[in-house]
């Protein structure tokens, strides 16, 4: 008979970290054409298809962009609070807070002077986010509460107060749908390509990723949250105010969520409704965990998914693949890092016996 | 009881057993028998061994050397199925039971037999075992519901439903109230006569008094003595425990002895069971010298060092550096005075495992300038100080960005070490600084101790290792059930009297 067991290994160096997110992407996609294979497709033309949709043209790549911006804030800001074990599944609900915030800013304040309405937007936004989330922080700093409860619920509290917006105090006059009014010219992200929808948003997107990794390994602020994380008795053993360190982690993890909110307010659709994120909150776990918690690996990890999402539409045309392979592909990929990354921790032993 | 014992043939025997960890001998060379209907003591300080010889009767661990033998026949356990086959059964310090599931659920838990669970039939069963031996357990109740000593008594029937011979415990009254442990100890003796022969593992010496036959000493992974419990006594024990003869003698450098660096007064707190752990502690520490505390573990050495640390607050004294008093529970205003901190245990308090060698390094010193300015850190500032931290400790390491726990367990110490005297502090506070080091680490830290005490600064040294104690100290004060018992100077030292403050006896 053979047995297996799980043990730990010795540390791996650095490099193996890096190479790890291609390796997982890579063995996703092998193992993702079984079911390509099993739907009666050609793997080749299949996987060709889906590049081709999601890269072959400037207009399918800035629309991967698009698509890949509000993936990239929420899956820095789940990362972002995992690195401090701040469990956060809540980026779903902070995005609505960020939402509801920029469309209030976006109909209400027509009183401030043009160039303001942006600014104030965004701020307001990433505030709303922010403090959405230092609910679950205080629970968890001053109760105790277990985190992954509370921010998890937290989304169906807030998805509720927004239906309870739309269809009363922000709905739209003489609408029967729960939709608010649109936000005024002055609160549209703009577009920086002509003919595209390459808009405001994805260039924060990709402004947030460098000053995460800036907050990660330049400031104290980084060094003490990675402790948090890593070790909570220790951080206080150092002096480190871990209570507060939780709370700032909570407050900037919402934060992102919430831009990711503006940005499909103000540059895709214009108006908050009861979908305005197709999931966006979840699918950045997702992303948060391939990407290792790494805000590059978050950029990339989010670009991944995007080509997928985007490319998914021509490959189901070209290659006759339901889209729902869309869906496959994401668990897989999910699931080979999580695969991955227990490997670089342990090894599996087989014995004999 | 021994003169039967002596005809009858152990059903437990192991010769020279020897287990190696990566930079420890936890067992070197250790003999143990355990008779029929006996009850035997494995006794030791924490990191003597005891946890790691039974996980190697229990199987969970390969021998290095030595042999098993079960009823007089040699034996090799692959895992702990093994060793259950043979009637052992394993009580853990940490239990081992589903909690959302019901007592009758957890005992049928991995029982081999048919797919169907035969819930009628097990369940009779285990109310026949509950009324052979006065267990009063619902078998429907929920675990979570349980007290703490209703689920022990839970690992209990375990084993027995599973036709356990030989039961062995995990320092089984660490987790007690002291009524559950008096339950424990009738439960226990039930079993005795029923057949059962058991082994006890403790440091809690009455406890051994009280339930024990007879005692193996562990020390330091050896097995330093034997004795019949009828014919010893607790401050033999007690000395057997901690250590009997010095085996060297450190020259500890001369030096003055100056202002009072640490003062506490009248500390008292609780441990987090709600029992009493420091009751009304007072000491002054001068610079200049060594104050080692000494007293078995458990005695409230690891809260009093808590409470210096800043780690918990006590609940009533107070805490003087250098005359200023420091408000209670703030590891940031000790750090703040300057007070350089060994902790006990290095990896759950001590360390960043996780993170680099680098990283451990600043812990203390990554808000001060210049390693940070601003709320920003200076990575080359940070490589000066790490770097000057290595080469002056001789930590060896592969380089200062390496992850910290690929280190070994004697230079985990000595970042620590680094870290907390490259300063020069005028105040060191060490709680255990050398358990579970090899000798050559051990030396190390003891000379890093003096070097700090001869420059001036003063040295608090709690630790349970009386050897220790007394090749470090200047002045060495007793602590027994969160009080001090006495105090005396090196030079009066006396280990009878000693062992008897360490007992709780003022002589
Ligand atoms: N899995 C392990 N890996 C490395 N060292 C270990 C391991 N388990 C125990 N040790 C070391 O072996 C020694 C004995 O530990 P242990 O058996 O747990 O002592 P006790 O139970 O007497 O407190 C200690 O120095 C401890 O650090
Ligand atoms: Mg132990």
């Amino acid at each position: 008979m053979i047995g297996m067991s799980i043990v730990k290994r010795k540390p791996l160096p650095g490099w193996v970290m890096l190479v790890i997110p291609v390796a997982a992407v890579f063995v996703t996609l092998l193992i993702t054409s079984i079911p390509i294979l099993i739907a009666g497709g050609n793997v080749f033309k299949a996987y060709g298809a889906l590049f081709q949709g999601a890269l072959g043209s400037k207009f399918n790549l800035l629309e991967t962009f698009v698509k890949a911006s509000p993936l990239i804030l929420t899956g820095l800001a789940v990362a972002f609070a995992f690195r401090a074990k701040f469990w956060n599944i809540g980026a779903e609900g902070q995005l609505f807070a960020g939402a509801i915030m920029a469309t209030w800013v976006g109909i209400y304040f027509t009183w401030l002077p043009g160039f303001l309405v942006l600014p104030v937007m965004i701020i307001l936004g990433f505030l709303g986010g922010g403090l959405w989330a230092t609910i679950p922080a205080f629970l968890k700093t001053k109760l105790k509460v277990d985190d992954v409860v509370t921010t998890l619920l937290l989304n169906y509290v807030i998805f509720h107060m927004m239906g309870a917006l739309l269809f009363g105090p922000m709905q739209m006059p003489g609408s029967s749908w729960p939709r608010s009014a649109s936000i005024m010219d002055a609160a549209f992200y703009p577009m920086l390509i002509a003919r595209s929808r390459f808009h405001l948003g994805i260039i924060i997107s990709f402004v947030a990723v460098l000053v995460i990794w800036f907050i990660n390994n330049k400031t104290v602020f980084g060094y003490q949250s990675k402790g948090v994380g890593i070790n909570l008795n220790a951080a206080k053993f150092g002096g480190i105010n871990t209570n507060m360190v939780i709370l700032k982690t909570a407050i900037i993890s919402g934060g992102l969520a919430g831009l990711a909110g503006v940005g499909e307010v103000a540059a895709i659709h214009h108006h908050l409704m009861m979908d305005v994120s197709p999931g966006y909150g979840y699918t950045g776990i997702v992303i948060a965990m391939l990407g290792n918690l790494h805000p590059v690996g978050v950029a990339l990890a989010a670009f991944f998914f995007s080509v997928i999402s985007v490319g998914a539409q021509t490959m189901s045309r070209v290659a006759g693949i339901p889209i729902y392979i869309v869906g496959i592909i994401e668990g897989v990929a999910l699931m080979t890092m999580l695969i991955f990354i227990l490997l670089t921790e342990y090894k599996i032993r087989w014995t004999k016996s | 009881m021994e003169g039967r014992i002596l005809e009858k043939q152990p059903v437990i025997e192991m010769r020279g057993v020897t287990k190696r960890f990566v930079d420890v001998i936890a067992n070197d060379k250790v003999d143990l028998k355990l008779f029929p209907k006996e009850v035997v003591a494995l006794l030791g300080e924490n990191g003597a061994g005891k946890t790691t010889l039974m996980n190697v009767l229990f199987g969970y661990y390969n021998l290095d050397g030595g042999e098993m033998l079960i009823n007089g026949e040699s034996v090799t356990f692959s895992s702990p199925k093994d060793a259950i086959n043979h009637g052992i059964a394993m009580i853990h310090q940490h239990f081992t039971l589903v909690q959302t599931q019901t007592v009758l659920e957890n005992v049928m838990i991995g029982m081999e037999g048919s797919f169907f669970l035969n819930y009628k039939k097990a369940k009779d069963k285990l109310l026949a075992i509950e009324k052979e031996f006065g267990f009063q357990l619902d078998p429907d109740a929920i675990v979570w519901t349980l007290s703490i000593g209703e689920q022990q008594k839970l690992e209990i029937l375990k084993a027995l439903y599973r036709g356990a011979k030989i039961l062995i415990m995990d320092e089984p009254t660490a987790v007690l109230a002291p009524t559950e442990t008096i339950e424990l100890f009738d439960t226990l003796r039930n079993l005795v006569k029923s057949g059962h022969s058991i082994i006890f593992i403790s440091h809690h010496l009455q406890e051994v008094m009280d339930i024990c036959d007879r005692v193996v000493v562990l020390r330091n992974g050896r097995r330093v003595a034997e004795a019949t419990v009828s014919e010893t006594t607790i401050p033999e024990l007690a000395s057997l425990m901690v250590g009997r003869e010095l085996l060297e003698r450190l020259d500890k450098g001369k030096s003055k002895t100056g202002d009072a660096v640490l003062e506490a007064k009248d500390l008292k707190v609780k441990n987090n069971r709600g029992i009493t752990a420091v009751d009304g502690l007072s000491f002054v520490l001068r610079e200049g010298e060594v104050l080692g505390v000494a007293g078995v573990s458990g005695n409230g050495q690891t809260e009093l060092s808590e409470m210096l640390f800043g780690e918990i607050k006590p609940e009533e004294g107070e805490i003087f550096i250098y005359g200023k008093k420091i408000p209670g529970g703030s590891p940031a205003a000790v750090i703040a005075e300057g007070m350089a901190r060994i902790p006990e245990d290095r990896i759950k308090t001590g360390l960043f495992m996780d993170l680099s060698v680098k990283e451990n390094m600043i812990l203390e010193s990554h808000i001060k300038e210049p390693i940070s300015k601003k709320g920003l850190i200076n990575m080359k500032e940070i490589r000066i100080f790490a770097d000057n931290c290595i080469n002056s400790f001789s930590v060896k390491t592969d380089g200062m960005d390496i992850p910290v726990k690929s280190l070994s367990g004697g230079n985990l110490q000595k970042v620590i070490l680094a870290r907390e005297l490259v300063g020069n502090p005028k105040l060191v506070v060490a709680c255990q600084p050398t358990r579970g080091l090899d000798v050559g680490a051990m030396e190390y830290v003891h000379q890093a101790m003096l070097d700090q005490k001869v420059s001036g600064s003063g040295v608090l040294l709690i630790s349970d290792d009386l050897d220790e104690i007394f090749l470090l100290s200047d002045r060495v004060i007793v602590m027994y059930e969160g009080k001090i018992m006495g105090e005396m100077s090196a030079e009066e030292a006396d280990r009878d009297k000693i062992g008897l403050w360490m007992s709780g006896v003022i002589s």
